[in-house]
């Protein structure tokens, strides 16, 4: 039984009791349980987290107790009470009086969830005014007040601002004041800080912990990331395909886990600090779901070939992209997304790049790729130089792994044709050795030759990305550009995908480019680490280097954002304010970028002398 | 036998199509042949459908009517529509100034009404099928490469493309290829939308003299001399009208099918 924190000096019970929640949902002519007898209670003051991987039904559970499921394609069973009141079967009219006065909910995509033709401070107003009725002074000089409380800087100026003037953590900031506008009992954060960077998202859940602090609301937070859950939940409850697996509060559920389920899914997150023993990269050990045992570790031999000459040679390379005024078409200014970047790349090593949005990561991997041309600077892969290779050339040594695993499989060809094609392509043997060809690769990938007949809509996430790796390699590069590839995963997938490409480096002698923000997975797989703000390299070296000793200010920043899967370890500094905001790569035409200077720190461990921006 | 209603537009498009095709080797009257004598017969074992007010068989005018019908409208909707999308696609995966030339080009030709240009052909080269295929074609082509475009915008921003091209396909290849079997949902109901508006803008020519000629069947023109013996004999009227609103159903109906067909998220057969 749940015993209220001394801290909620409210006598009732708990804020919201849902107890034997099924939620159906209709596809065809049956009815799918999505949901299956979910018992919980959130007391005043509380925060519950549900984590579970896609499709667990986490998503569905906040929606229903919203009651935003389409009616007539869902059905609801069971009881949610809201501070005692029964939701089930209420008319859709006292639904609207509830909803935002006594629960509110912030959504995943603060992009989309805003009106982009009204300015921020009328849409906090106007939720204010439709809740208590107030007048358009008073709810004017409300908003404000929300807006200085969730510490967005300079609220008189922002007032009249536009979304798109606004960066995610900032709007996620606007949908956290619009939620809190009538002091909601109850607030539903789904998946709130996942479209952010790591150093954003801390900023917004610090905010989050400090606002239910003062106003004692109870929070249901749903979220993926077994991180941020160790950061903010104070009880976490485990859903696996619809079924509630284990209830408990954070620490015990962290620290001793009782369903196999749970062990699997704690032992697969990445966890940063987790290869201080190891210089090399280290495969993640794959846990059994059904048993929570893991399979034996093994270490990997060390394949680089550093004495010959590099594979990949980038000297410093720039891309700048124009922005033409609207009437003239004049260039008035330039987004430097890759400032004078130089680096190597050995046979059978992975670099990682890493960086949040913006710093022009992306970017990089697509010239690297042969899909952009470098405004200035040189890239050479095997001595020769990409300037000279046509597209069609540069495919037979250098292939990229997107992110959207969604995206990038043609959904007209079926799986076997997908991994054909670059064979087809480059008019590489026959029909029937293709296929056969297609089979070994999917067999290589981890997946049944069966498949090939399959379209892309009927696999997984991880499955597809399985596939987009086998296409990848059909016409046997010597490098592989990884872009995010495994950032759309969840955790178990994640673990076995990063694993899979582990192995088939050892076997091909594969160069990999590992753009990622995640710094847990790149702790895993990469030897070196380049680290990348506004398009410039501040920081490059061996993975245990520039993890274990950071010199440059942005890569302390960065690793400190990481949030820590232990309950134990909670490290967000009460950080509150906006700045620390990424800023931009937009400068005016003729900006002369700044002369840079690198320090050896050790032997390839070089750091960028920070600027006067970081004094 | 449930699935066999639920494919009733194929069903029946195949039916029009055969009927079409087999027009010659029906046993059928011969739909010229007059027959004063007998004007505005009723329905008999001979003629079921009864003569018209030249004593012509209706029921063997009404089958060489949906012939040419169904020929001209296919030939034209398939015309529009490759050289629409092959426009449409080109213009809008290359963008620039192939991309200006093509849809600004399309702009011109949608300033003239369709009827308008029409008249204007068939007043230059004269009324005939062979004058309307062509026209209709040319009056259709900006919708196809308006509906290509749009959807090809939305498409060639998707990763996919970015992998054909990191693959090394060429421009020509990603095109067909990748973009093209990715709008093909739209293109086919366009294409199913111009068929039917051919059929009736085809009819509606004939009606007013610029299409098919006379004696030839046509649908227009049988609604057009139906109207004037309308008092007399309505069926003249009624039986024209109903294959008409007949057609454009079938073909609407059969291209929903056929769009449901090329989508590999459907799962074929009878469906569940």
């Amino acid at each position: 039984m749940l015993t209220v924190p001394a801290r909620s000096a409210a006598p009732s019970g708990p804020i919201l009791a849902v107890s034997n929640l099924t939620v159906s949902l209709k596809r065809g002519d049956a009815w799918n349980a999505v949901v299956r007898n979910l018992n919980f209670e959130i007391a005043a003051g509380e925060t519950l987290a549900i984590v579970g991987e896609s499709g667990s039904g986490k998503s569905v559970t906040a929606l229903s107790t919203m009651q935003l499921l389409p009616r007539g394609i869902s059905r609801i069973e069971g009881s949610i009470k809201l501070a005692g009141r029964e939701l089930l079967g209420l008319p859709e009219t006292e639904m609207v009086k509830i909803r935002g006065n006594d629960m509110a909910m912030i959504f995943q995509e603060p992009m989309t969830s805003l009106n982009p033709v009204m300015p921020i401070g009328d849409q906090i107003a106007e939720s204010i005014r439709f809740h208590r009725g107030v007048t358009q002074a008073q709810a004017r000089a409300d908003a404000l007040r929300l807006m200085e409380r969730v510490r967005i800087p300079d609220a008189k100026r922002r007032y009249g601002q536009f979304p798109y003037q606004f960066s995610g953590g900032m709007r996620q900031r606007v949908m956290i004041a619009i939620a809190l506008a009538c002091k909601p009992a109850l607030l539903i954060a789904d998946e709130p800080t996942t479209a952010l960077d790591v150093t954003i998202q801390a900023q917004v859940l610090s905010l989050i912990k400090e606002l239910q602090e003062e106003e004692g609301m109870a929070v249901l937070f749903i979220t993926h990331d077994m991180g941020v859950v160790a950061e903010v939940a104070d009880r976490t409850l485990v859903m696996y395909r619809g079924d509630q697996i284990e209830t408990g509060t954070t620490a015990e559920v962290f620290a001793r886990p009782a369903q196999p389920y749970t062990r699997a899914l704690l032992s697969a997150v990445p966890q940063l600090g987790s290869m201080r023993e190891h210089a090399k990269p280290h495969p993640f050990p794959i846990f059994d779901i059904a048993t929570g045992e893991a399979a034996l570790e093994r270490e990997l031999p060390d394949i680089r070939q550093k004495q010959a000459p590099p594979l990949l040679d980038v000297k410093g390379l720039s891309v700048r992209f124009d922005i033409r005024s609207s009437l003239l078409r004049r260039v008035t200014t330039r987004v430097h997304a890759v400032e004078n970047v130089s680096f190597n790349l050995a046979r059978g090593e992975t670099l990682a790049i890493v960086g949040e949005s913006g710093c022009g990561k992306s970017t990089m991997g697509r010239v690297i790729a042969g899909l952009r041309k470098p405004s200035s600077g040189h890239v050479e892969l095997d001595g020769r130089d990409l300037a000279g290779l046509s597209q069609h050339e540069l495919s037979r040594h250098v292939q990229m792994v997107f992110q959207d695993p969604f995206a990038s499989l043609n959904p007209r060809l079926t799986v076997g044709k997908a991994i054909q094609e670059p064979l087809q392509i480059h008019h590489l043997s026959s029909p029937k050795e293709r296929v056969e060809i297609a089979a070994d690769l999917l067999q290589r990938v981890g997946l049944s030759p069966e498949v090939a007949q399959r379209y892309p809509h009927e696999f997984s996430g991880g499955q597809r990305q399985r596939i987009c790796i086998a296409r990848a390699l059909a016409l046997q590069p010597g490098m592989l550009v990884a872009d995010e590839a495994v950032s759309a995963l969840d955790v178990s997938v994640k673990a076995q995908v990063v694993n899979l490409l582990m192995d088939l480096q050892q076997e091909l002698k594969l160069g990999i480019v590992f753009i990622s923000h995640d710094m847990a997975v790149v702790e895993r797989i990469s030897h070196r680490v380049a680290v990348m703000y506004l398009g410039e390299i501040v920081e490059i070296g061996e993975r245990a280097e520039v993890f274990g000793n950071p010199r440059h200010p942005y890569t302390r920043r960065l690793l400190d954002a990481v949030p820590m899967p232990d309950p134990a370890r909670r490290h967000y500094r009460r950080n509150l304010t906006g700045d620390g905001e990424l800023r931009s790569p937009l400068k005016p035409r003729g900006f002369v970028p700044p002369q840079r200077h690198y320090e050896e720190i050790k032997p390839g461990h070089l750091v960028q002398v920070p600027g006067p921006e970081w004094a | 036998m449930i699935s066999a209603f639920r494919n009733w537009p194929s069903a029946l498009f195949l039916c029009l199509i055969a009927l079409s095709l087999l027009a010659p080797l029906l046993p059928i009257h011969d739909p010229l042949a007059m027959n004063i004598a007998s004007r505005f017969a009723p329905p008999s074992w001979a003629f079921p459908l009864g003569q018209d007010e030249y004593g012509r068989d209706i029921l063997s005018r009404l089958v060489w009517a949906l012939r040419s019908a169904m020929f001209i409208a296919i030939s034209a909707a398939l015309l529009s529509g490759a050289i629409g999308s092959a426009l449409g696609i080109i213009g809008g995966f290359s963008r620039g100034a192939t991309e200006v030339l093509t849809m600004r080009s399309m702009d011109i030709i949608l300033c003239f009404p369709p009827l308008l240009l029409a008249m204007l052909a068939v007043t230059l080269y004269g009324p005939g099928s062979l004058t309307l295929i062509p026209v209709l074609a040319l009056v259709f082509v900006p919708s196809f490469t308006r509906v290509a475009h749009a959807s090809v915008l939305t498409v060639r921003s998707q990763e996919y493309v970015d992998a054909a091209r990191g693959m090394g396909a060429g421009a020509g290849r990603i095109m067909l290829r990748t973009i093209l079997p990715n709008i093909l949902g739209p293109l086919i109901v366009q294409f199913s939308f111009v068929m039917a508006v051919t059929v009736v803008l085809e009819s509606g020519l004939s009606f007013l003299g610029l299409g098919v000629l006379p004696p030839a069947p046509s649908l227009g023109l049988m609604i057009g001399t139906g109207r004037a013996t309308l008092a007399q004999a309505p069926m003249l009227l009624v039986w024209p009208c109903l294959v008409l609103s007949l057609l454009i159903l079938v073909l609407n109906a059969f291209c929903d099918r056929l769009r449901d067909w090329f989508d590999p998220r459907h799962v074929h057969g009878t469906g569940n």
